[in-house]
């Protein structure tokens, strides 16, 4: 963690000579915004813990701070977004990371970025196989919605053919575990030291990205490439339980795409990763069909299906090899933005299931409740997720946003 | 012969009649392009947006936006709308490419996990952020989205209104007809619309108050508010800080704007 440590330090610089900026500029063509945001948690796990020391009730705190600054009408930009969790029941989530600290440069239809960023290309609502920037925050959610910051110099060009991305990307981040009081946990906590990369640089070895991306009438397509440190690491699982991971040095293409057609959005993300270890293939596909102001009420409910395979099988990182995804998103249209998610997986190999539902809703203008829960089910042993068996959950979150 | 008559009398009367419905239909048409003729020449336009939203019990919730546009002539407006406020939602962002004929393109951004996600125009009747106003009812309103009837002249604040009957072209429209208040005037602008369900019951009537004009030809609303008599529920948006031919161009309103908007 040394020299992650060293960048935040850098970033950190670089944020007080902007709040030093801002006041010396204040009456130029400035603007500047800053925004908090501060959740109380709470996790309950339905039954005992499958390793020592876990518990069943953890009560934790995030803060979110946001600063954003532009001058000269936007042309230039900076914006820092930071992360700290803090976990009193055995510190296993306790974490700080920079979400973002960037400069942006605009001119016209181009953009320069440095600092640190997070890229979001995915499409289907079960997996992102197609975002290969960013590495997973881990100990925000095994599901990988959550993503650590990555440094970055990002070169963007928008025409009428396209967007294009040209990424450079100096350092990977390796997944972080937590310790052993920590649900869900692996059966071994990894430190920083055992996780192996195939560069002799390591984690210092740069990576490189190119992205198109364009929409033609309803559809919207992107295709990439990526070289360099996978973010995803392969897993080598022994019979005790014990596990490694090792980085190796890849050649990833992929595709996400999409299209509209009437009520119905069709939904595909493909990549093919080759490496001296691993050649893989994975995609995800499926449909999202919305019944749209239900009588009049506002109401939207989408159904969604998706397929997912992974050549890896069992060894697949996110366990969903061959898998399928039904769920139902309902959206109330309401002064509190009411909605619900209900998502079920189940392995069409073996027996893996997993149930999921995430709701949320503002209460007045400045507050926030979200309820989680998941549920694993009958979790076949050969796969990564059978680490997680015992960890079915309630969580539910109060945010308050100032 | 006699028989002969009648039919040549009916079928005057029918050819009459087709002829003021088409007469009708014409001068409608002819005062949504007078209306549109009027308000050419904006460039684009840059406003803050307060939304104030109110139940049947009186309780109010607000929203802050901004809202961006950028006028073309050959297909439909571009436009780009930022919310401030509630504070959970912002830096949401959302993008649309109306076009005259056919759905428009939509695009949401969402600042929390940073991601650009396309959304189906589809669901235009639909309420906009929880508020009495549909999605249709924001869009750009292009000429070619409804047809046309005229029915009568009309006095409002002692000008002269022409009140036509405009239907949605699109089946996805949550309405039957709209009655619209021009004010023959004042540049075509609207006083009034009411809105009626697919059942043709009454649903919603839409007001607009303390007209400005700007840069001695656009009419623009202070105030906007749109009752629904069906729910009793209402929806008052604010106007204010208008500014014209803020220079945009097609690079205000690209996918990567869009990420720089909700950032």
């Amino acid at each position: 963690m040394n020299q992650p440590s060293l960048v935040q330090y850098g970033f950190l610089s670089l944020l007080i000579w902007g709040l030093n900026a801002t006041t010396l500029w204040s009456q130029k063509n400035i603007n500047s915004s800053f925004d908090l945001e501060l959740g109380t948690d709470l996790s309950l796990f339905f039954s005992k813990g499958a390793y020592e020391q876990q518990k069943q009730v953890y009560p934790a705190f995030y803060l979110q701070p946001e600063y954003a600054l532009d001058w000269k009408g936007g042309m230039h930009n900076i914006n820092f977004k930071g992360f700290l969790r803090y976990d009193p029941n055995g510190n296993s989530r306790d974490h700080v990371d920079v979400r973002e600290l960037y400069y942006q440069y605009v001119k016209n239809n181009w953009e320069l970025s440095v600092g640190a960023k997070r890229i979001f290309w995915g499409k289907t609502e079960s997996a992102h196989l197609v975002d290969v920037i960013n590495q997973v925050d881990f100990l925000e959610g095994i599901d990988g919605e959550e993503k650590l910051g990555q440094p970055m110099v990002q070169l963007s060009y928008a025409s009428t053919f396209g967007t294009f991305d040209l990424f450079y990307l100096p350092y990977s981040r390796s997944l972080q575990f937590g310790n052993a009081a920590g649900r869900p946990r692996t059966p071994i906590i990894l430190s920083d030291e055992e996780v192996r990369f195939e560069a002799s640089q390591e984690a210092w070895a740069p990576s490189a990205s190119l992205r198109w991306s364009h929409f033609i009438g309803p559809m919207d397509i992107g295709l990439h490439y990526f070289y360099g440190n996978a973010r995803e690491p392969l897993l080598d699982i022994q019979a005790d339980g014990a596990f490694g991971l090792l980085h190796p040095e890849v050649h990833q293409v992929g595709l996400d795409y999409q299209v509209i057609v009437k009520d119905w959005i069709l939904k595909l993300e493909t990549m093919y990763r080759a490496g001296g270890f691993d050649n893989i293939f994975a995609t995800a596909t499926g449909f999202e069909y919305t019944f749209s102001n239900i009588k009049n009420s506002g109401i939207d409910v989408g159904l969604l299906g998706e397929y997912l395979y992974d050549s890896r099988r069992e060894l697949a990182f996110t366990s969903l090899d061959n898998d399928v995804f039904a769920g139902a998103r309902i959206v109330f249209n309401n002064a509190q933005s009411t909605e619900f998610l209900l998502g079920f997986f189940s392995d069409l190999s073996k027996s893996s299931k997993l149930l999921r539902l995430e709701g949320n809703q503002r209460i007045g203008e400045n507050y926030k409740m979200e309820v989680t829960s998941q549920f694993f089910l009958h979790i076949d042993e050969r796969e990564f997720l059978y680490a997680f068996r015992e960890d079915s959950f309630l969580q539910l979150t109060l945010i308050r946003y100032f | 012969m006699k028989r002969m008559l009648i039919i040549f009398s009916a079928l005057a009367f029918l050819l009459t009649s087709a002829n003021t419905s088409s007469a009708q239909s014409n001068k409608g048409l002819e005062i949504a392009q007078a209306a549109d003729q009027a308000d050419q020449g904006f460039g684009s336009i840059v406003v803050e947006l307060n939304m104030q939203l109110k139940n049947a019990n009186g309780q109010t919730s607000s929203r802050k936006l901004v809202n961006k546009t950028l006028e073309l002539t050959e297909d439909g407006d571009k436009s780009l709308i930022v919310f401030n406020s509630p504070k959970d939602v912002k830096g949401t962002s959302m993008l649309t490419y109306s076009h005259k004929e056919g759905s428009d393109d939509q695009w949401l951004f969402l600042p929390s996990i940073k991601r650009v996600k396309r959304i189906s125009s589809n669901n235009k009747s639909g309420p906009f952020m929880g508020s009495e106003f549909a999605y249709e009812d924001l869009s750009s309103q292009e000429v070619e989205k409804y047809s046309y009837n005229f029915l009568q002249e009309d006095n409002i604040n002692g000008d002269k209104a022409y009140v036509v009957e405009r239907d949605p072209v699109d089946p996805k429209s949550g309405y039957k007809k709209q009655i619209v208040w021009y004010n023959a005037d004042k540049g075509y602008r609207l006083e009034k619309i009411e809105y009626y369900d697919r059942k043709g019951a009454l649903l919603k009537t839409l007001i607009y108050n303390d007209y400005n004009q700007y840069k001695g030809k656009h009419w623009r609303a202070s105030e906007m508010v749109m009752t629904n008599h069906q729910s009793n529920k209402e929806t008052t948006l604010s106007f204010s800080d208008y500014q014209f031919k803020v220079g945009y161009t097609d690079n205000d309103f690209s996918q990567n704007s869009l990420k720089r908007a909700g950032r």
